[in-house]
Protein backbone atom coordinates (compact mmCIF):
# COMPACT_ATOMS: atom_id res chain seq x y z
CA UNK A 1 0.00 0.00 0.00
CA UNK A 2 2.75 2.38 1.04
CA UNK A 3 4.56 1.40 -2.58
CA UNK A 4 1.84 2.13 -4.29
CA UNK A 5 1.08 5.48 -2.62
CA UNK A 6 5.49 6.45 -3.21
CA UNK A 7 5.45 5.26 -6.74
CA UNK A 8 1.92 7.32 -7.34
CA UNK A 9 3.54 10.33 -5.34
CA UNK A 10 6.46 10.01 -7.64
CA UNK A 11 4.79 10.09 -10.87
CA UNK A 12 3.26 13.43 -9.73
CA UNK A 13 6.24 14.85 -9.59
CA UNK A 14 7.72 13.81 -12.39
CA UNK A 15 4.10 15.24 -14.18
CA UNK A 16 5.28 18.59 -12.74
CA UNK A 17 9.01 18.30 -13.81
CA UNK A 18 7.52 17.50 -17.34
CA UNK A 19 5.04 19.81 -17.18
CA UNK A 20 7.48 22.79 -16.94
CA UNK A 21 9.68 21.52 -18.90
CA UNK A 22 6.98 21.59 -22.41
CA UNK A 23 6.04 24.53 -21.05
CA UNK A 24 9.45 25.97 -21.36
CA UNK A 25 9.59 24.79 -24.92
CA UNK A 26 6.52 26.19 -26.02
CA UNK A 27 8.01 29.73 -24.60
CA UNK A 28 11.07 29.03 -26.00
CA UNK A 29 11.66 32.74 -27.81
CA UNK A 30 11.30 33.81 -24.27
CA UNK A 31 13.77 31.74 -22.61
CA UNK A 32 16.53 32.22 -25.21
CA UNK A 33 15.53 36.34 -24.25
CA UNK A 34 15.89 35.85 -20.29
CA UNK A 35 18.91 34.26 -21.03
CA UNK A 36 20.45 36.69 -23.62
CA UNK A 37 19.34 38.96 -20.80
CA UNK A 38 21.23 37.28 -17.74
CA UNK A 39 24.44 36.54 -19.48
CA UNK A 40 24.83 40.37 -20.47
CA UNK A 41 23.74 41.41 -17.07
CA UNK A 42 26.09 38.90 -15.73
CA UNK A 43 29.44 40.52 -17.67
CA UNK A 44 27.69 43.49 -17.75
CA UNK A 45 28.46 43.20 -13.85
CA UNK A 46 31.73 41.96 -13.96
CA UNK A 47 32.94 44.59 -16.29
CA UNK A 48 32.73 47.15 -13.22
CA UNK A 49 35.59 45.18 -11.90
CA UNK A 50 37.60 45.78 -15.20
CA UNK A 51 37.24 49.00 -14.66
CA UNK A 52 39.68 49.07 -11.59
CA UNK A 53 43.91 49.38 -12.23
CA UNK A 54 45.37 46.22 -13.85
CA UNK A 55 46.69 43.80 -11.59
CA UNK A 56 45.49 40.99 -8.99
CA UNK A 57 43.30 43.46 -7.06
CA UNK A 58 41.05 43.65 -10.51
CA UNK A 59 40.95 40.57 -11.24
CA UNK A 60 39.34 39.19 -7.59
CA UNK A 61 37.04 42.18 -8.07
CA UNK A 62 35.62 40.46 -11.38
CA UNK A 63 35.55 36.71 -9.94
CA UNK A 64 33.77 38.53 -6.53
CA UNK A 65 31.45 40.40 -8.57
CA UNK A 66 30.73 37.44 -11.23
CA UNK A 67 29.96 35.22 -8.00
CA UNK A 68 27.53 37.50 -6.59
CA UNK A 69 26.00 37.76 -10.22
CA UNK A 70 25.79 33.82 -10.78
CA UNK A 71 24.76 32.98 -7.67
CA UNK A 72 22.04 35.68 -7.61
CA UNK A 73 21.06 34.12 -10.79
CA UNK A 74 20.72 30.73 -9.76
CA UNK A 75 18.98 31.37 -6.21
CA UNK A 76 16.32 34.24 -7.76
CA UNK A 77 15.48 31.20 -10.46
CA UNK A 78 15.00 29.10 -7.30
CA UNK A 79 13.03 31.48 -5.48
CA UNK A 80 10.75 32.76 -8.58
CA UNK A 81 9.86 29.51 -9.73
CA UNK A 82 8.69 28.16 -6.58
CA UNK A 83 6.87 31.53 -5.42
CA UNK A 84 5.30 31.81 -8.79
CA UNK A 85 3.94 28.70 -9.28
CA UNK A 86 0.67 29.25 -7.73
CA UNK A 87 0.55 32.42 -9.39
CA UNK A 88 1.15 30.57 -12.65
CA UNK A 89 -1.30 28.07 -12.53
CA UNK A 90 -3.76 31.55 -11.44
CA UNK A 91 -3.31 32.55 -15.22
CA UNK A 92 -3.78 29.30 -16.83
CA UNK A 93 -7.39 28.46 -14.83
CA UNK A 94 -5.42 25.51 -13.81
CA UNK A 95 -5.50 25.72 -10.00
CA UNK A 96 -8.10 23.94 -8.33
CA UNK A 97 -7.41 20.86 -11.13
CA UNK A 98 -3.94 20.83 -9.41
CA UNK A 99 -5.63 21.22 -5.92
CA UNK A 100 -7.95 19.01 -6.46
CA UNK A 101 -5.72 16.08 -7.40
CA UNK A 102 -5.17 13.17 -4.49
CA UNK A 103 -1.81 13.90 -3.67
CA UNK A 104 0.04 15.43 -0.63
CA UNK A 105 0.88 19.06 -1.25
CA UNK A 106 4.55 18.32 -0.51
CA UNK A 107 4.43 15.96 -3.14
CA UNK A 108 3.16 19.57 -5.63
CA UNK A 109 5.71 21.86 -3.88
CA UNK A 110 8.17 18.86 -4.08
CA UNK A 111 7.78 18.59 -7.85
CA UNK A 112 7.53 22.63 -8.24
CA UNK A 113 11.33 22.23 -6.42
CA UNK A 114 12.61 20.07 -8.16
CA UNK A 115 12.31 21.41 -11.23
CA UNK A 116 13.50 24.99 -9.79
CA UNK A 117 16.77 23.02 -8.95
CA UNK A 118 17.28 21.79 -12.36
CA UNK A 119 16.13 24.87 -14.37
CA UNK A 120 18.37 27.02 -12.47
CA UNK A 121 21.14 24.49 -12.87
CA UNK A 122 20.97 24.30 -16.38
CA UNK A 123 20.56 28.39 -16.70
CA UNK A 124 23.48 29.16 -14.54
CA UNK A 125 25.90 26.70 -15.87
CA UNK A 126 24.98 28.48 -19.64
CA UNK A 127 25.61 31.92 -17.69
CA UNK A 128 28.91 30.86 -16.43
CA UNK A 129 30.29 29.31 -19.92
CA UNK A 130 29.33 32.91 -21.41
CA UNK A 131 31.60 34.34 -18.11
CA UNK A 132 34.15 31.79 -18.56
CA UNK A 133 34.72 33.07 -22.37
CA UNK A 134 34.49 36.60 -21.95
CA UNK A 135 37.00 37.15 -19.25
CA UNK A 136 39.03 34.44 -19.66
CA UNK A 137 39.83 34.72 -15.75
CA UNK A 138 41.68 31.75 -13.93
CA UNK A 139 40.35 30.55 -10.97
CA UNK A 140 43.22 28.17 -10.66
CA UNK A 141 43.43 28.14 -6.63
CA UNK A 142 39.90 27.71 -6.53
CA UNK A 143 38.11 25.08 -4.65
CA UNK A 144 34.95 24.32 -6.92
CA UNK A 145 33.85 21.30 -5.06
CA UNK A 146 33.84 23.55 -2.00
CA UNK A 147 31.83 25.92 -3.57
CA UNK A 148 29.01 23.45 -5.74
CA UNK A 149 28.67 22.15 -2.39
CA UNK A 150 27.86 25.27 -0.39
CA UNK A 151 25.31 26.17 -3.35
CA UNK A 152 23.85 23.18 -3.51
CA UNK A 153 23.03 23.19 0.47
CA UNK A 154 21.59 26.72 0.29
CA UNK A 155 19.07 25.47 -2.56
CA UNK A 156 17.52 23.98 0.56
CA UNK A 157 16.74 27.03 2.94
CA UNK A 158 15.36 29.18 -0.28
CA UNK A 159 13.15 26.55 -1.61
CA UNK A 160 11.53 27.00 2.00
CA UNK A 161 11.78 30.83 1.96
CA UNK A 162 10.13 30.30 -1.93
CA UNK A 163 7.06 28.26 -0.18
CA UNK A 164 6.69 31.23 2.29
CA UNK A 165 6.31 33.29 -0.66
CA UNK A 166 4.32 31.04 -2.95
CA UNK A 167 2.04 31.58 -0.17
CA UNK A 168 1.29 34.86 -0.88
CA UNK A 169 -0.50 34.72 -4.46
CA UNK A 170 -2.56 31.78 -3.06
CA UNK A 171 -4.02 34.49 -0.48
CA UNK A 172 -4.33 37.41 -3.01
CA UNK A 173 -4.99 37.30 -6.33
CA UNK A 174 -3.95 41.15 -7.26
CA UNK A 175 -1.33 41.80 -5.30
CA UNK A 176 0.46 38.15 -4.15
CA UNK A 177 2.77 38.62 -7.04
CA UNK A 178 3.77 41.85 -6.33
CA UNK A 179 4.52 40.94 -2.46
CA UNK A 180 7.07 38.35 -3.66
CA UNK A 181 8.83 40.57 -5.93
CA UNK A 182 9.42 43.00 -3.23
CA UNK A 183 10.81 40.09 -0.76
CA UNK A 184 13.48 39.45 -3.67
CA UNK A 185 14.38 42.65 -4.07
CA UNK A 186 14.80 42.82 0.18
CA UNK A 187 16.86 39.37 -0.16
CA UNK A 188 18.68 41.15 -2.84
CA UNK A 189 19.90 44.61 -0.93
CA UNK A 190 20.57 42.63 2.50
CA UNK A 191 22.41 39.07 1.29
CA UNK A 192 25.89 41.03 -0.10
CA UNK A 193 25.28 39.54 -3.90
CA UNK A 194 27.58 42.53 -5.49
CA UNK A 195 29.35 44.54 -2.06
CA UNK A 196 30.40 43.24 1.74
CA UNK A 197 27.50 43.41 3.58
CA UNK A 198 29.55 45.13 6.20
CA UNK A 199 28.85 48.73 3.76
CA UNK A 200 25.31 48.46 4.48
CA UNK A 201 23.80 50.98 6.96
CA UNK A 202 23.36 49.58 10.53
CA UNK A 203 19.84 49.75 10.62
CA UNK A 204 19.00 47.33 7.32
CA UNK A 205 22.89 45.71 7.99
CA UNK A 206 21.92 43.54 10.73
CA UNK A 207 19.16 41.76 8.69
CA UNK A 208 21.65 40.27 6.42
CA UNK A 209 22.75 37.26 9.26
CA UNK A 210 18.60 36.37 8.22
CA UNK A 211 19.09 36.04 4.27
CA UNK A 212 20.82 32.42 3.73
CA UNK A 213 22.12 34.27 0.44
CA UNK A 214 24.62 36.07 2.58
CA UNK A 215 26.47 32.77 3.77
CA UNK A 216 26.11 31.65 0.88
CA UNK A 217 27.63 34.41 -1.06
CA UNK A 218 30.58 34.62 1.33
CA UNK A 219 31.43 31.03 1.49
CA UNK A 220 31.41 30.62 -2.36
CA UNK A 221 33.30 33.66 -2.57
CA UNK A 222 35.91 32.16 0.31
CA UNK A 223 36.09 28.94 -1.96
CA UNK A 224 36.85 30.42 -5.17
CA UNK A 225 38.94 33.20 -4.42
CA UNK A 226 40.68 31.98 -1.11
CA UNK A 227 41.10 28.17 -1.95
CA UNK A 228 38.86 27.26 1.39
CA UNK A 229 38.29 23.84 0.88
CA UNK A 230 35.61 21.28 1.39
CA UNK A 231 36.58 20.25 4.97
CA UNK A 232 36.74 24.11 5.97
CA UNK A 233 32.93 24.77 4.61
CA UNK A 234 31.41 21.65 5.86
CA UNK A 235 30.07 23.60 9.29
CA UNK A 236 28.63 26.48 6.76
CA UNK A 237 27.00 23.85 4.78
CA UNK A 238 25.28 21.82 7.28
CA UNK A 239 24.13 25.57 8.86
CA UNK A 240 22.42 26.12 5.74
CA UNK A 241 21.16 22.61 5.72
CA UNK A 242 19.64 23.12 8.74
CA UNK A 243 18.35 26.36 8.44
CA UNK A 244 16.26 24.52 5.22
CA UNK A 245 15.16 21.75 7.46
CA UNK A 246 13.56 24.06 9.61
CA UNK A 247 12.79 26.69 6.94
CA UNK A 248 11.06 23.98 4.63
CA UNK A 249 8.63 22.42 7.07
CA UNK A 250 7.64 25.87 8.13
CA UNK A 251 6.72 27.24 4.77
CA UNK A 252 5.10 23.89 4.03
CA UNK A 253 2.79 24.67 7.39
CA UNK A 254 2.38 28.40 5.84
CA UNK A 255 1.46 27.25 2.85
CA UNK A 256 -1.36 24.50 4.08
CA UNK A 257 -3.01 26.87 6.43
CA UNK A 258 -3.39 29.66 3.86
CA UNK A 259 -4.58 27.00 1.37
CA UNK A 260 -7.29 26.35 3.89
CA UNK A 261 -7.74 29.65 4.52
CA UNK A 262 -8.32 29.87 0.52
CA UNK A 263 -10.38 27.51 0.65
CA UNK A 264 -12.82 29.21 2.93
CA UNK A 265 -12.97 32.25 1.17
CA UNK A 266 -13.08 31.20 -1.63
CA UNK A 267 -10.20 32.50 -3.10
CA UNK A 268 -8.31 29.16 -4.74
CA UNK A 269 -10.46 29.86 -8.55
CA UNK A 270 -8.79 32.10 -11.09
CA UNK A 271 -10.29 34.77 -10.18
CA UNK A 272 -10.25 34.64 -6.77
CA UNK B 1 -40.03 19.99 -3.02
CA UNK B 2 -40.46 16.67 -4.63
CA UNK B 3 -40.42 13.95 -1.96
CA UNK B 4 -36.65 12.41 -0.94
CA UNK B 5 -36.87 8.68 -1.67
CA UNK B 6 -35.28 6.87 1.05
CA UNK B 7 -31.73 5.46 -0.21
CA UNK B 8 -29.65 2.66 1.34
CA UNK B 9 -26.64 4.23 2.56
CA UNK B 10 -24.52 1.71 0.16
CA UNK B 11 -26.15 2.79 -2.48
CA UNK B 12 -25.78 6.48 -1.45
CA UNK B 13 -23.02 8.53 -3.87
CA UNK B 14 -23.36 12.11 -2.10
CA UNK B 15 -25.15 13.50 0.60
CA UNK B 16 -25.15 17.15 1.41
CA UNK B 17 -26.64 17.88 4.75
CA UNK B 18 -27.40 21.74 5.96
CA UNK B 19 -24.70 23.02 3.36
CA UNK B 20 -24.12 26.48 3.70
CA UNK B 21 -21.39 29.30 2.39
CA UNK B 22 -21.32 33.14 2.11
CA UNK B 23 -18.87 34.84 1.02
CA UNK B 24 -17.75 38.64 1.06
CA UNK B 25 -18.18 40.76 -1.50
CA UNK B 26 -17.89 44.76 -1.97
CA UNK B 27 -18.68 46.49 -5.36
CA UNK B 28 -16.27 49.25 -6.98
CA UNK B 29 -16.36 52.21 -5.21
CA UNK B 30 -18.37 50.52 -2.02
CA UNK B 31 -16.60 51.14 1.24
CA UNK B 32 -18.39 48.19 3.17
CA UNK B 33 -18.02 44.14 2.96
CA UNK B 34 -21.42 42.93 2.48
CA UNK B 35 -22.33 39.07 3.04
CA UNK B 36 -23.61 36.83 0.25
CA UNK B 37 -25.29 33.93 1.28
CA UNK B 38 -24.58 31.92 -1.69
CA UNK B 39 -25.72 28.18 -0.71
CA UNK B 40 -28.01 29.06 1.76
CA UNK B 41 -28.86 25.30 3.17
CA UNK B 42 -28.91 22.60 0.84
CA UNK B 43 -30.04 18.89 2.01
CA UNK B 44 -29.40 16.32 -0.93
CA UNK B 45 -29.28 12.38 -1.31
CA UNK B 46 -27.56 11.09 -4.87
CA UNK B 47 -27.74 7.63 -5.03
CA UNK B 48 -25.59 5.85 -7.28
CA UNK B 49 -25.38 6.02 -10.82
CA UNK B 50 -27.81 8.36 -10.68
CA UNK B 51 -27.59 11.58 -13.48
CA UNK B 52 -29.03 14.21 -11.42
CA UNK B 53 -28.97 17.93 -12.72
CA UNK B 54 -28.88 21.25 -11.21
CA UNK B 55 -30.96 23.94 -12.96
CA UNK B 56 -30.58 27.64 -11.83
CA UNK B 57 -30.21 30.99 -12.70
CA UNK B 58 -26.64 32.97 -13.22
CA UNK B 59 -25.32 33.70 -9.14
CA UNK B 60 -28.10 31.17 -7.88
CA UNK B 61 -25.25 29.33 -6.44
CA UNK B 62 -24.66 26.01 -8.97
CA UNK B 63 -20.51 26.39 -8.87
CA UNK B 64 -20.30 27.42 -5.15
CA UNK B 65 -22.52 23.42 -4.72
CA UNK B 66 -20.51 21.77 -6.91
CA UNK B 67 -17.09 23.42 -5.47
CA UNK B 68 -18.20 22.14 -2.03
CA UNK B 69 -18.30 18.68 -3.59
CA UNK B 70 -15.14 19.16 -5.52
CA UNK B 71 -13.27 19.62 -2.00
CA UNK B 72 -12.54 23.11 -3.41
CA UNK B 73 -14.38 25.37 -0.93
CA UNK B 74 -15.12 24.52 2.85
CA UNK B 75 -18.76 24.88 3.75
CA UNK B 76 -19.58 27.64 6.64
CA UNK B 77 -22.31 24.94 7.73
CA UNK B 78 -23.44 21.58 7.29
CA UNK B 79 -21.51 18.44 5.19
CA UNK B 80 -20.78 17.06 1.89
CA UNK B 81 -20.28 13.32 2.29
CA UNK B 82 -19.39 11.04 -1.11
CA UNK B 83 -19.68 7.30 -0.29
CA UNK B 84 -19.70 7.67 3.18
CA UNK B 85 -16.54 9.86 3.36
CA UNK B 86 -16.40 13.21 4.71
CA UNK B 87 -15.27 16.32 2.12
CA UNK B 88 -13.60 18.23 4.45
CA UNK B 89 -11.84 15.51 7.36
CA UNK B 90 -11.04 12.97 4.35
CA UNK B 91 -10.79 15.00 1.57
CA UNK B 92 -7.69 12.85 -0.33
CA UNK B 93 -9.41 9.96 0.15
CA UNK B 94 -12.53 11.57 -1.53
CA UNK B 95 -10.38 13.42 -4.11
CA UNK B 96 -9.31 9.81 -5.55
CA UNK B 97 -13.22 9.22 -6.15
CA UNK B 98 -14.52 12.02 -7.76
CA UNK B 99 -13.50 14.37 -11.08
CA UNK B 100 -14.50 17.92 -12.16
CA UNK B 101 -15.55 19.19 -15.41
CA UNK B 102 -15.62 23.06 -14.98
CA UNK B 103 -17.47 25.78 -17.45
CA UNK B 104 -14.02 27.19 -18.41
CA UNK B 105 -12.23 24.10 -20.36
CA UNK B 106 -9.44 25.36 -17.68
CA UNK B 107 -5.82 24.10 -19.18
CA UNK B 108 -2.40 25.22 -20.39
CA UNK B 109 -3.48 26.88 -23.32
CA UNK B 110 0.08 26.57 -24.79
CA UNK B 111 0.61 23.05 -24.14
CA UNK B 112 -1.06 20.18 -26.65
CA UNK B 113 -4.04 18.22 -25.62
CA UNK B 114 -1.55 15.34 -25.22
CA UNK B 115 1.15 17.15 -22.88
CA UNK B 116 -2.03 18.52 -20.92
CA UNK B 117 -3.53 14.99 -20.36
CA UNK B 118 -0.21 13.37 -19.56
CA UNK B 119 -0.04 16.46 -16.86
CA UNK B 120 -3.60 15.83 -15.53
CA UNK B 121 -3.04 12.20 -15.33
CA UNK B 122 0.44 12.33 -13.79
CA UNK B 123 -0.91 14.17 -10.60
CA UNK B 124 -3.39 10.94 -10.12
CA UNK B 125 -0.88 8.36 -11.10
CA UNK B 126 -2.13 7.10 -14.10
CA UNK B 127 0.94 6.08 -16.26
CA UNK B 128 1.49 8.06 -19.60
CA UNK B 129 1.40 5.59 -22.12
CA UNK B 130 -2.22 4.00 -20.42
CA UNK B 131 -3.68 7.98 -20.74
CA UNK B 132 -2.84 8.43 -24.43
CA UNK B 133 -4.40 6.01 -25.76
CA UNK B 134 -6.87 5.99 -23.47
CA UNK B 135 -7.38 9.50 -24.56
CA UNK B 136 -7.19 8.83 -27.83
CA UNK B 137 -10.15 6.74 -27.82
CA UNK B 138 -12.46 9.07 -25.65
CA UNK B 139 -11.71 12.21 -27.55
CA UNK B 140 -12.10 9.95 -31.02
CA UNK B 141 -15.74 9.03 -29.05
CA UNK B 142 -16.48 12.56 -28.84
CA UNK B 143 -16.10 13.42 -32.21
CA UNK B 144 -12.44 15.26 -31.75
CA UNK B 145 -9.45 14.16 -34.56
CA UNK B 146 -6.61 12.28 -33.23
CA UNK B 147 -4.49 15.05 -34.78
CA UNK B 148 -5.73 17.66 -32.67
CA UNK B 149 -4.30 16.13 -29.60
CA UNK B 150 -0.75 17.31 -31.23
CA UNK B 151 -1.55 21.18 -31.68
CA UNK B 152 -1.67 23.73 -28.04
CA UNK B 153 -5.15 23.98 -26.29
CA UNK B 154 -5.37 27.62 -27.88
CA UNK B 155 -5.84 26.98 -31.44
CA UNK B 156 -8.72 24.23 -30.54
CA UNK B 157 -12.41 25.89 -30.41
CA UNK B 158 -13.91 26.00 -27.33
CA UNK B 159 -16.18 23.02 -27.80
CA UNK B 160 -13.04 21.05 -28.59
CA UNK B 161 -10.95 22.45 -25.28
CA UNK B 162 -14.42 21.43 -23.74
CA UNK B 163 -14.42 17.88 -24.93
CA UNK B 164 -10.60 17.40 -23.84
CA UNK B 165 -11.77 18.71 -20.11
CA UNK B 166 -14.32 15.98 -20.52
CA UNK B 167 -11.48 13.28 -21.46
CA UNK B 168 -9.17 14.95 -18.40
CA UNK B 169 -11.80 13.88 -16.32
CA UNK B 170 -12.60 10.63 -16.80
CA UNK B 171 -9.06 9.09 -17.81
CA UNK B 172 -9.09 9.16 -14.01
CA UNK B 173 -11.83 7.08 -13.64
CA UNK B 174 -13.77 8.77 -11.45
CA UNK B 175 -16.77 6.86 -9.60
CA UNK B 176 -18.31 10.69 -8.85
CA UNK B 177 -18.04 12.93 -12.05
CA UNK B 178 -18.99 16.42 -11.33
CA UNK B 179 -19.78 18.41 -14.45
CA UNK B 180 -20.49 22.39 -14.27
CA UNK B 181 -22.21 23.92 -17.06
CA UNK B 182 -20.05 21.19 -19.37
CA UNK B 183 -21.88 21.95 -22.65
CA UNK B 184 -22.12 25.79 -22.11
CA UNK B 185 -21.25 27.60 -25.14
CA UNK B 186 -20.91 24.21 -27.80
CA UNK B 187 -22.75 23.96 -30.75
CA UNK B 188 -25.77 21.70 -30.73
CA UNK B 189 -23.91 18.92 -32.54
CA UNK B 190 -21.37 18.66 -30.04
CA UNK B 191 -23.73 19.30 -27.61
CA UNK B 192 -25.57 16.30 -28.42
CA UNK B 193 -21.93 14.75 -28.45
CA UNK B 194 -21.51 15.10 -24.82
CA UNK B 195 -24.77 14.44 -23.32
CA UNK B 196 -24.43 10.86 -25.21
CA UNK B 197 -21.45 10.74 -24.35
CA UNK B 198 -22.37 11.41 -20.28
CA UNK B 199 -25.31 8.89 -20.83
CA UNK B 200 -22.72 6.42 -21.54
CA UNK B 201 -20.08 7.27 -18.99
CA UNK B 202 -22.87 5.89 -16.63
CA UNK B 203 -23.76 2.70 -18.27
CA UNK B 204 -20.02 1.73 -18.42
CA UNK B 205 -18.26 3.20 -15.76
CA UNK B 206 -20.78 2.62 -13.02
CA UNK B 207 -20.33 6.79 -12.78
CA UNK B 208 -22.64 9.15 -10.76
CA UNK B 209 -22.92 12.29 -12.28
CA UNK B 210 -24.13 15.72 -11.26
CA UNK B 211 -24.64 18.19 -14.03
CA UNK B 212 -25.57 21.83 -13.61
CA UNK B 213 -26.59 23.22 -16.56
CA UNK B 214 -28.60 26.13 -18.07
CA UNK B 215 -30.12 24.15 -20.67
CA UNK B 216 -33.48 22.65 -20.01
CA UNK B 217 -33.48 20.28 -22.62
CA UNK B 218 -30.47 19.05 -21.65
CA UNK B 219 -31.57 18.48 -18.31
CA UNK B 220 -35.04 17.07 -19.24
CA UNK B 221 -33.02 14.48 -21.71
CA UNK B 222 -30.17 13.25 -19.72
CA UNK B 223 -30.84 13.70 -15.90
CA UNK B 224 -33.14 11.17 -13.88
CA UNK B 225 -33.75 13.92 -11.14
CA UNK B 226 -33.37 17.79 -11.81
CA UNK B 227 -32.93 20.10 -8.64
CA UNK B 228 -33.83 23.69 -9.28
CA UNK B 229 -31.79 26.45 -7.22
CA UNK B 230 -32.73 29.81 -6.34
CA UNK B 231 -30.67 32.38 -4.31
CA UNK B 232 -28.35 29.30 -2.82
CA UNK B 233 -31.62 27.09 -1.84
CA UNK B 234 -33.45 24.05 -3.65
CA UNK B 235 -36.43 24.99 -4.86
CA UNK B 236 -37.73 21.73 -6.05
CA UNK B 237 -36.27 18.61 -6.66
CA UNK B 238 -37.79 15.59 -8.62
CA UNK B 239 -37.92 13.39 -11.92
CA UNK B 240 -38.28 15.64 -15.01
CA UNK B 241 -41.31 13.97 -15.56
CA UNK B 242 -42.44 14.77 -11.46
CA UNK B 243 -41.52 18.50 -12.19
CA UNK B 244 -43.56 18.92 -14.87
CA UNK B 245 -46.73 17.51 -13.69
CA UNK B 246 -45.87 19.48 -9.76
CA UNK B 247 -44.97 22.93 -11.31
CA UNK B 248 -46.08 22.83 -15.15
CA UNK B 249 -48.86 24.35 -16.31
CA UNK B 250 -50.97 21.13 -18.18
CA UNK B 251 -47.57 18.93 -17.86
CA UNK B 252 -45.39 20.89 -20.41
CA UNK B 253 -41.60 21.62 -20.83
CA UNK B 254 -39.12 22.23 -17.97
CA UNK B 255 -38.79 25.60 -18.97
CA UNK B 256 -41.95 26.74 -18.13
CA UNK B 257 -41.38 24.41 -14.72
CA UNK B 258 -37.94 26.63 -14.21
CA UNK B 259 -39.88 30.12 -14.71
CA UNK B 260 -43.50 29.04 -12.90
CA UNK B 261 -40.75 28.54 -9.92
CA UNK B 262 -37.80 31.01 -10.12
CA UNK B 263 -39.69 33.82 -12.77
CA UNK B 264 -40.36 36.34 -10.15
CA UNK B 265 -36.20 36.27 -9.04
CA UNK B 266 -35.68 36.71 -12.68
CA UNK B 267 -37.68 39.72 -12.65
CA UNK B 268 -36.56 41.43 -10.01
CA UNK B 269 -32.70 40.86 -10.73
CA UNK B 270 -33.82 42.66 -14.35
CA UNK B 271 -35.65 45.35 -12.01
CA UNK B 272 -32.02 45.62 -9.94
CA UNK B 273 -29.82 45.54 -12.77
Amino acid sequence: MLAVQVARESQAVWALVRRNFHLIRRYLGWEVVFLFYNVVNTLTIGLIGLAMPAGTARNREVVYLAIGALLWNFLSILFQEVSNSVQWERWEGTIEYSFMAPIHRLTYLGGVCLWAVLYGLVRTVVVLLGVAFFFHISVGGADLVGAAMVLLASSVPFIGLGLMAAVLPLLSTERGAQATQVIQGVLLLISGVYYPVAVLPHWIGWASVLSPATYTLEYVRQAVLSGAGVVSLIPVSLGLLLSGVVLIPIGLIIFTVAERYAMHRGTLKRNG
Amino acid sequence: MGAMPAIPLDRVALEASGLKKSFREREAGERHWRQVDAVAGIDLVVPRREILGILGPNGSGKSTLIRMMATLLIPDAGYVRVFGLDATRDRMAVRRLINRVSVEASFFKKLTATENLAYATGLYGVSNRESQQEAARILERLGLPAQKLRVPLEQLSRGQQQKVAIARALLTSPNLMLLDEPTTGLDPKSRREVQEFILEVRATHDATIIISTHDMEEADRICDRVAIIDRGRFVALDTPKGLKSTYGQGGDSLEAVFFNLIGSTLEQDTIDA
